[in-house]
């Protein structure tokens, strides 16, 4: 045990001293993730899938007994993923092109640097702590399960038959075991009898495995699972085989997880700033063309009222005019009548007094 | 910069949450703004 | 008296309380199950399939559907379609139902229900789009009850606290539009961080973009679908304003559906591009995406654009229907098909009927408050104490108060 967690045969070279720092540049930020965090070196070569990790996984977390023993390897002719009762488990690969036996692979939390789980949490109830693991807290989750629709691993696991108190259940690499002294290494890689799984920093993990591949080279195919895949993790992979047959997806690519919805996250308080700005001056315009034309309505309305009126007026002078004219020459024409009739009476009266006077 | 991150989680954690608090004070702002420009129209009701 | 017992029995057995009856009764039967056995007694969930059913019908669709509240109001009151007014209020009791409804059916899928407002008073997570969504639905959800409350006191003929809220009309719906266009687009940005589990021709960095400008089509074609079904039933509710309105907002609403199908086909179009995802419609994956992509929303926009043309408001409504199908459809395809489509076919998810269940369980509680509201409450005609658009009346009514305002 004490053999796996001694790394003092490597020079821990150049990579140690890179990564303690967090590069910040004038306008990217870039993180290197804790220095000194630890992680768990698995190499395919060494497994031979006897399920003694998954046993000691079991013993040290006090999880449910399985339906069948750990020393039944039947389970082994079936591909399994984590589940709420384990937290790893063991997968055996046949038929891969070039080899002639079975390769295994044990499956766990990698341990993200920048775990996609913590990213998708709304209640932050996952932790990446500086020691290298991704913890959970039970004491907020609600139990949305995103965390498990951002895993791209497909680890975390839920309690479905649980009614009111469901937890989110994935390996811890034995982080709370390991901070208060009951184990020093993760209970899997304490029960690991082939040295396939190795724990210890990151940064020695990276280097031991480089040792392994130019002690031997043609054993290993030359690439870390978990070096860069998903901007990191704590669980690193090595092999003989193409990643690809041994359950391990290549094309992840090598963005973290936080990046992914980072560019979305920053739209939304551009949208809390633009939107009501925009909206108020679509309303204001709205507004103004409506008062406008509202205001032109009027004007048009008492235009039209004063050209009446104004019309009205001037009709009613003309009448007013006219009548006056009639009324004058009617009154014309009645003096004239009278006095052309005075005159004739006249003449009549002037006429007799003439024949009388003879 | 006085606080060191370590990782882009933890960054984002604390950039994010404070932009969730400015995005409160910008959409207030703006309101508040709106209304003392608008306050000294004759017809400043906001319907 | 047995006899009287028995009419009165009969009288209430109509077809319609007999389904509902049961509907109730069903989901009554699944919500003890659910909270005394969990999740794994009534759903079809595992481990690769955290959300099934009730994400992606209640809460993705249920948001979509629900979109016809912020569409409406900012057509009317922002926009200044004056015309869409009497549109408005059914708008806005029928989002607010459904996003209350959403909220109330997370209660079912989530853990620990109770849990709920965590996020925003005991521990935040802003690095989760679903915390934007959350926090969203949670002050649109107020948003929406503070702009429906109007109607539930002019009902009451309580005057002051309504005329506040009316007054503040602009700035609520202003405050609605931005929180839609928040978390309708996030709903999207959901799945944004599981590239690896998602068909690439519906994962896309445009993904919050694709579901804000579905969610238009989806509102305006909501609004238009409801008011079909409201004509038909509750036709003695409403007013000569609303009647007169109508067929104009259906109009109006079907040019708009159009243009932003046509805008959500061609961004659609642009991602494809984007991420050089040609070749896979040549898949049986690509033909599904095709038939999603020309049969449900392409071709809603020509029919829209044929119908407003010929003024043939029978296929209107056949398109609304036509483009609300499509919306949850592709709700379906990112959250269900696309996910996981890595996955062996045996390994994939089909909803078990108690999933069914509890999503029509819900919808049937939202159709029944909807006519208990619309049946009472000021939705489909304006309260003849309370009209507003002619200001000399409400000038009338400052001077001599009703009779049953209280507190003036």
């Amino acid at each position: 045990m004490q053999r796996r967690t001694f790394l003092g045969l490597l020079g821990a070279a150049g990579i140690g001293a890179a990564v303690t720092k967090t590069a910040q540049a004038a306008s990217v930020q870039h993180f290197e993730g804790y220095p000194d965090s630890y992680g768990v070196l698995f190499d395919a070569t060494r497994c031979i899938g006897c399920r003694s990790c998954e046993a000691g996984c079991n013993q040290i977390n006090g999880l449910p007994a399985p339906h069948k023993p750990f020393d039944d390897l039947s389970v082994l002719a079936k591909k399994r993923r984590t589940d709420a009762k384990t937290f790893t488990v063991v997968n055996r690969f046949d038929q891969i092109p070039g080899v002639a036996g079975a390769v295994f692979r044990k499956d766990q939390c990698q341990h993200c640097l920048e775990p996609a789980c913590a990213s998708a949490c709304f209640v932050a109830a996952f932790t990446k702590t500086p020691q290298g693991a991704v913890i959970w807290d039970e004491s907020v989750c609600v139990g949305c399960r995103y965390c498990m629709i951002a895993c791209p691993f497909e680890i975390p696991t839920y309690e479905y038959n649980e009614p009111l108190t469901p937890r989110v259940m994935k390996c811890h690499m034995c982080h709370p075991h390991i901070t208060s002294g009951k184990a020093t290494v993760p209970g899997c890689v304490g029960a690991c009898p082939t040295e396939a799984l190795v724990y210890g920093k990151r940064t020695d993990l990276l280097a031991i495995a480089r040792q392994r591949f130019a002690a031997f080279p043609d054993r290993y195919v030359n690439h870390i699972y978990g070096e860069r895949e998903m901007g990191g993790t704590n669980w690193l992979y090595i092999s003989g085989v193409p990643f690809r047959y041994i359950g391990l997806r290549e094309d992840l690519g090598v963005t973290p997880a936080p990046e992914l919805t980072s560019g979305a996250l920053a739209a939304v308080p551009i949208i809390s700033a633009a939107w009501p700005v925009l909206l108020t001056g679509i309303y204001a315009i709205n507004k103004r063309r409506d008062k406008i034309a509202a205001e032109e309505k009027k004007q048009a309305v008492k235009e039209a009222l004063a050209k009446a009126q104004a019309k009205a007026k001037e009709e009613l002078d003309k009448a007013l005019a006219k009548a006056e004219a009639e009324k004058k020459s009617a009154i014309e024409r009645e003096v004239k009548k009278a006095l052309e009739e005075a005159a004739k009476a006249q003449a009549e009266a002037d006429k007799g007094q003439t024949e009388e006077g003879e | 910069m006085g606080n060191e991150f370590y990782t882009l989680h933890d960054f984002m954690l604390f950039t994010k949450g404070a932009v969730y608090y400015l995005m409160g004070v910008i959409v207030l702002s703006i309101l508040g703004f709106w209304l003392y420009i608008t306050a000294r129209d004759e017809d400043n009701l906001i319907q | 008296m047995s006899t009287l017992k028995t009419e009165n029995l009969k009288q209430y057995l109509t077809p319609f309380n007999i389904v509902v009856g049961i509907i109730l009764l069903l989901g009554g039967f699944v919500t003890i199950l659910r909270f005394t056995k969990g999740l794994g007694a009534v759903t079809n969930l595992t481990d690769n399939y955290p959300w099934g059913l009730w994400i992606s019908f209640d809460l993705l669709c249920g948001v979509a559907l629900a979109a016809g509240g912020y569409t409406t109001s900012a057509a009317c009151y922002v926009f200044g379609l004056k015309r869409f007014h009497s549109a408005v209020r059914p708008a806005i009791l029928t989002a607010f139902l459904g996003y209350a409804l959403v909220v109330f059916a997370l209660h079912y899928d989530v853990g620990r229900p109770w849990r709920l407002p965590y996020p925003f008073f005991v521990q935040s997570g802003p690095t989760s789009v679903l915390f934007e969504v959350g926090l969203c639905v949670f002050l649109y959800l107020i948003t929406l009850f503070i702009e429906w409350v109007p109607s539930a006191l002019e009902w009451l003929g309580i005057r002051k606290p309504r005329d506040i809220i009316v007054k503040a009309t602009l700035a609520l719906t202003i405050f609605g539009v931005v929180l839609s266009t928040m978390h309708q687009s996030s709903l999207g940005a959901l799945f944004l961080i599981a590239p690896s589990k998602m068909h690439p021709l519906w994962y896309s960095s445009y993904i919050p973009l694709f579901f804000f400008v579905s969610s238009i089509a989806a509102g305006l074609s909501m609004v238009i679908f409801e008011s079909t079904l409201s004509h038909h039933y509750m036709h003695d509710k409403m007013d000569e304003t609303y009647l007169k309105e109508h067929d104009g907002v259906t109009y109006g609403f079907a040019k708009g559906a159009a243009m932003v199908l046509v805008l959500y086909f061609f961004i659609k179009v642009v991602g494809l591009t984007l991420d050089n995802n040609w070749s896979y419609l040549l898949t049986g994956y690509g033909a599904w995406y095709l038939l999603e992509l020309l049969g449900f929303v392409a071709l809603p926009a020509f029919l829209y654009a044929i119908a407003v043309r010929e003024k043939k408001l029978t296929l209107i409504r056949w398109t609304a229907v036509l483009t609300v199908l499509g919306i949850v459809l592709n709700r379906f395809n990112v959250s269900l098909v696309a996910f996981n489509w890595h996955l062996p076919p045996e390994m994939r998810y089909f909803p078990r009927w108690h999933e069914f269940v509890v999503s029509i369980f819900v919808v049937t509680i939202g159709l029944l408050v909807f006519r208990f509201i619309a049946s009472r409450m000021p939705i489909f005609y304006e309260h003849p104490d309370f009209k507003e658009h002619e200001a000399r009346e409400l000038e009338e009514h400052e001077l001599k108060p009703h009779p049953q305002t209280w507190g003036h």
